[in-house]
């Protein structure tokens, strides 16, 4: 194992001096706590041996000239096994389990416990494996009815492949355990164990990307039927504070239609963080019957943790959504936020002297944000699977200005963009999402899916929707200087319209337990309850009845609230307000 | 290995700023304390900033001026900057830098804390859930402040941020019946200036006596006319004591910090003197995680008595809060109350401007098991109509009242009432009258503009009292 001995250090940025090898982007263990730390520059000596920089992911307080530095001989890596779901870790995937001696968190590595899995084998000896194929089986330990919880598969390390010359028993082992020997043509044996090491920076391989799939059901009738994401898909949310967007990316994360959601807390707060973890283990997946929190793995790098652990944790959070879409899942990552990653880049680059860019950051800002979200696709696994990993990623850009860098160069790689709006949040109107300036990409791919799925109007409706918010947006200008009262009946019954659509089908109780997700079934009977209500409205204005007459009509009040008054369980009572509907209008 | 109480003389080479850079003779480690210590006999704390294999880069926390290369003596204490806190911290006066400046005797040592405190654990933390009740309408019944959060008020130069903090701390308790014996610890106030003037010092110290509280307040200032890099350490001190009381003695602490914006200019003069690069408006970019290390020291832990809840105010530049300062701040505290300087204008106290106002954690606090059932509803229709009122408003300023609708000239006067009735108060109000005051306001809006109420809410509070 190589080794350097620190001559020179300045807060988390340290110089080595070594004889032995070191490599760009290693990891490597500081001082007697073993901190954790990687390569970001080699430069040689005149005499002999080199100089090493090292950027340290932990605090670096105690640390000086002449304190070991250790190489671990392969690039920034986590572990990638059974016991990541129902989880929380910091930024460098090492669990924040603990009793009261861990209340507050110390640099410095920590002892882990074992844990044990009870494993299945899926292969025999002499079975040719190849990289990314699974050659066992992990049902996690849930001893509960209803059901099962999800299954895990054992992969062979993508790099690797051979024959079986040696397989485990079914039983239980711990997670490092030997339970798979492989044989290469040349000899050469790899031992393998449920978990395997990965480099977060790079991405893992696939068989073949694909075009993105159906639509990543959010249960959020602003984004569904609005601006829907398809899995595999890519989409942003950029908002100033206060505007919903941590509330907006835990909504989703509770009721999308993944299998798996890794939420990446990259420097925001440390109660949320709290919240998440009292709240999910008590709500229940409504597909599986299980607790939220058996499908979640929970990464929290708080804006009080090292700086340069947030810059590795986005990589580490997308790395183990890969590890799943590669067991053949559907994994949704949501990153809140995205601007305090950027920062911690912009930090480290700044701490190594190199030349700042636009606002401050480093030149090369725009091509990490596109590797990042790059790594969102829909794909056949190495063992021929269909998997997806879909991206959501929040923006905090800097007095709610979206010209700056990170907001502009996020844009540029999403297909995906939810700009939340100040003004709605200060109404307490949530989802804050603006439907004028927000857009999707995605929304022509997916307009099939919904054809399929009980509406053919889908799109038709979703562009009426749209046309008329843009055209209510017009119209309250134009009022600013008529007075509402000089607009036409038509004009008017249009700002009526618009304000329907916004607090009867835009406005999501994210607390409320009959709104909070919405089925497809029951966002397109309210989908259609509204476009019925167009045609009947404009056509009782055009017979002469007055934009009044409407206003007071009982049932407005009803279909300002159906969202909230009709359960999933009975739509049949949309039928009834149709009904009502039709009747009111005659 | 030799570390601690060792002291160097004469082993300077250069001084630059606030930076001294001496010969590494003996073995120290970053970031451990320093005592500098020049001719003139005055000590001045500072701290391990850079190491190589000759030299030290010592930066010290307070003004340089009078050092010299000669005569100069560091003392190093082979530890962190750390604080000697015990149980007779309350009721006392300390300076920035955690020094008794009342004249009393020095402080009984209990424990010995570093000031940059430690990371708290987010699955050790409680999630924070304990209605505080503060007597102000605004607060209680739109933007609830629950134990454990940090709830910073954005003010403005002139404007009664002051007097609206020490009543908050004054008033702040817990509803009758919701006390249980887990609930009942002791309560203290930790009150920090950063950079403040005298009279404002005075203030609160006055205010806190007047009212007997002085007893149960540890107070930490640092003048205006304090070093600024010992602005940087104040808030530090003051944390790690109210971090003493509320998790070594078991305390609900209320933490009262003014005036961050004098923080972050202080950060902002040393980073300049460092020769960083500077970010926005010249503040350093990482203000934001510098500040985050401030604010994340709020909160409360799984299987301990204390909690510790921030009330940081700051004054945003020319009343902007797009300015750097409230902008990252709002992006780390849980929410914000903001004060309005026209609602101030019109005699309106407390003139907290509801739109901008937010409080993240209030949904874990009120509702059904904590306040009333119906809270959330009322704060939401509350909030719903205001912000239709204030857009009403917008429009009757250009084209006149005549130009507007019946519903609309209705939306109008609710505006004006809210403001009248809701938002100024003469005294303190308990949550009921609060509450019932936005019943009240809310009856007099048609029912089609209630879309935020069930049918049973409006039979109950609109039809029901007449």
């Amino acid at each position: 194992m190589s080794t350097a001995t620190i001559h020179w250090i300045s807060g988390p940025v340290l110089r080595a001096v070594s004889n032995d090898t070191f490599h760009i982007r290693e990891a490597v263990w500081v001082g007697s706590k073993g901190l954790l730390g990687e390569v970001v520059r080699l430069k040689a000596l005149p005499e002999s041996g080199q100089e090493l920089t090292v950027q340290v992911f932990e605090d670096t307080t105690g640390l000086r000239p002449g304190d070991p530095v250790q190489g671990q001989g392969a690039a920034l890596s986590v572990r990638l096994g059974p016991g990541l779901l129902g989880q929380i870790f910091d930024g460098l995937l090492r669990p924040l389990t603990g009793g009261e001696e861990r209340n507050f968190l110390a640099p410095g590595q920590q002892p882990q416990s074992d844990q044990h899995f009870p494993f299945q084998p899926l292969v025999e000896t002499g079975r040719i494996l190849k990289g990314g194929e699974p050659f066992g089986l992990i049902r996690a330990a849930t001893d509960t009815p209803p059901r099962d919880g999800l299954e895990q598969q054992c992969l062979v390390p993508p790099t690797l492949q051979g024959e079986v010359v040696s397989i485990a028993e079914a039983g239980l082992y711990s997670d490092r355990a030997p339970l798979c020997t492989l044989q290469e043509s040349d000899g050469r044996q790899h031992t393998l164990a449920m978990s395997h090491s990965w480099p977060v920076r790079t991405p893992r391989p696939v068989a073949e990307r694909l075009t993105i799939g159906p639509p990543l059901l959010t249960g959020q009738r602003i984004l569904d039927c609005l601006f829907p994401v398809a899995r595999g898909g890519k989409a942003t949310v950029p908002g100033g504070f206060g505007t919903g967007k941590t509330v907006l990316l835990e909504t989703i994360a509770k009721w999308c239609n993944a299998d798996v959601i890794i939420y990446l807390g990259c420097g925001e707060r440390g109660n949320e963080m709290a919240g998440v973890l009292d709240e999910f283990p008590h709500l229940e997946d409504p597909r599986s019957g299980r607790p939220l929190m058996e499908r979640m793995v929970v990464i929290a790098n708080t804006s009080n943790m090292p700086v340069a652990a947030r810059e590795a944790s986005i990589y580490t959070g997308v790395t183990v959504a890969e590890y799943f879409r590669d067991q053949g899942l559907h994994v949704a990552l949501m990153a809140d936020s995205t601007s305090r990653w950027a920062e911690a880049l912009r930090e480290v680059s700044g701490r190594l002297g190199e030349l700042p860019g636009e606002g401050g950051y480093p030149a090369y800002l725009s091509t990490r944000l596109a590797d990042f979200y790059e790594r969102a696709a829909r794909v056949q696994t190495l063992s021929g699977k269909g998997g997806s990993v879909t991206l959501i990623g929040a923006v905090s850009p800097p007095s709610s200005d979206f010209s700056e860098p990170v907001t502009t160069h996020t844009k540029r790689y999403v297909r995906n963009f939810w700009a939340l709006d100040r003004k709605r949040a200060h109404a307490r109107f949530y989802p804050a999402i603006d439907p004028l300036t927000s857009y999707s990409e995605d929304a022509s791919v997916l307009a099939s899916w919904w054809h399929a799925r009980g509406n053919p109007n889908w799109a038709a409706q979703r562009r009426r929707f749209l046309t008329v918010l843009e055209e209510q947006a017009r119209l309250e200008r134009m009022a600013m200087i008529l007075g509402k009262d000089a607009l036409p009946p038509q004009q008017q019954l249009v700002l009526l319209v618009a304000g329907l659509i916004n607090e009867g089908f835009l406005r999501q109780s994210a607390f409320s337990s009959k709104d909070r997700a919405a089925s497809p079934q029951k966002q397109n009977r309210m989908m259609a309850i509204l476009d019925r209500f167009m045609d009947l409205a404009e056509q009782a204005v055009a017979n002469g009845m007055s934009i009044e007459q409407i206003q007071t009509l009982p049932l407005l009040r009803r279909v300002q609230r159906m969202g909230e008054e009709i359960g999933e369980e009975e739509l049949e009572l949309f039928t009834q307000l149709e009904e009502g509907m039709e009747k009111a209008f005659r | 290995m030799i570390t601690a109480n060792l002291s160097l003389t004469d082993a300077t080479t250069r001084i630059d700023g606030p930076l001294l850079f001496a010969h590494r003779r003996v073995d120290v480690g970053l970031n451990e304390a320093v005592e500098v210590t020049g001719s003139d006999g005055h000590p001045r704390l500072g701290r391990i900033a850079a190491l190589d294999d000759e030299l030290m880069t010592v930066e010290i926390l307070e003004s340089t001026s009078g050092l010299g290369l000669r005569g100069t003596r560091i003392r190093f204490f082979g530890e962190p900057i750390s604080f000697s806190l015990g149980p007779g911290i309350l009721g006392r006066v300390f300076d920035g830098v955690g020094r008794v400046i009342d004249g009393g005797p020095p402080i009984a040592t209990r424990s010995r804390m570093p000031v940059d405190g430690a990371v708290l654990n987010p699955i050790r933390r409680k999630k924070p859930e304990d209605f505080i009740e503060t007597g102000v309408s605004t607060i209680d019944v739109l933007n609830s402040l629950v134990r454990g959060q940090k709830l910073p008020i954005f003010s403005g130069g002139g404007l009664p941020h002051n007097r609206l903090a020490i009543e908050i701390a004054l008033h702040a308790r817990l509803r009758a019946g919701q006390e249980t014996t887990e609930t009942q610890s002791p309560f203290a106030i930790v009150f920090a200036g950063i950079g403040v003037p005298f009279e404002t010092a005075e203030f609160f110290r006055r205010s806190l006596e007047e009212s007997g509280a002085l007893g149960r307040t540890a107070l930490f200032l640092n003048l205006a006319s304090d070093s600024s890099t010992q602005r940087l350490l104040a808030p530090r001190f003051a944390l790690t004591a109210a971090e003493y009381l509320a998790f070594v003695e078991g305390r609900h602490v209320l933490v009262i910090i003014t005036d961050f914006t004098n923080y972050c200019e202080a950060l902002r003069e040393v980073s300049a003197s460092h020769g960083e690069i500077p970010g926005r408006k010249g503040y350093p970019g990482y203000m934001y995680s510098d500040l985050a290390t401030l604010y994340e020291r709020a909160g409360s832990l799984q299987g301990k008595p204390g909690t510790l809840t921030q009330l940081p105010i700051l004054t945003m530049p020319s009343d902007d809060i797009s300015h750097p300062i409230p902008d990252l701040t709002g992006y780390i505290t849980e929410g914000q109350i903001t004060l309005n300087r026209s609602l101030d204008r019109e005699g309106i106290y407390p003139p907290v401007g509801v739109l901008p106002s937010l409080s993240r954690l209030m949904k874990d606090g009120i509702g059904p098991g904590f306040t009333h059932p119906d809270h959330p509803a009322l704060a939401n229709q509350l909030y719903a109509s205001y912000a239709r009122a204030t857009q009403v408003r917008l429009l009757a300023n250009v084209v006149g009242s005549d130009g507007l609708t019946p519903d609309d000239r209705r939306m109008l006067t609710f505006g004006q009432q809210f403001e009248q009735r809701f938002i100024r108060q003469e005294k303190a109000r308990s949550l009921e009258e609060s509450m019932n005051e936005g019943w009240s306001l809310l009856r007099q809006l048609p029912i089609g503009e209630l879309s935020r109420l069930n049918d049973q809410q409006i039979d109950t509070y609109i039809h029901g009292s007449d």
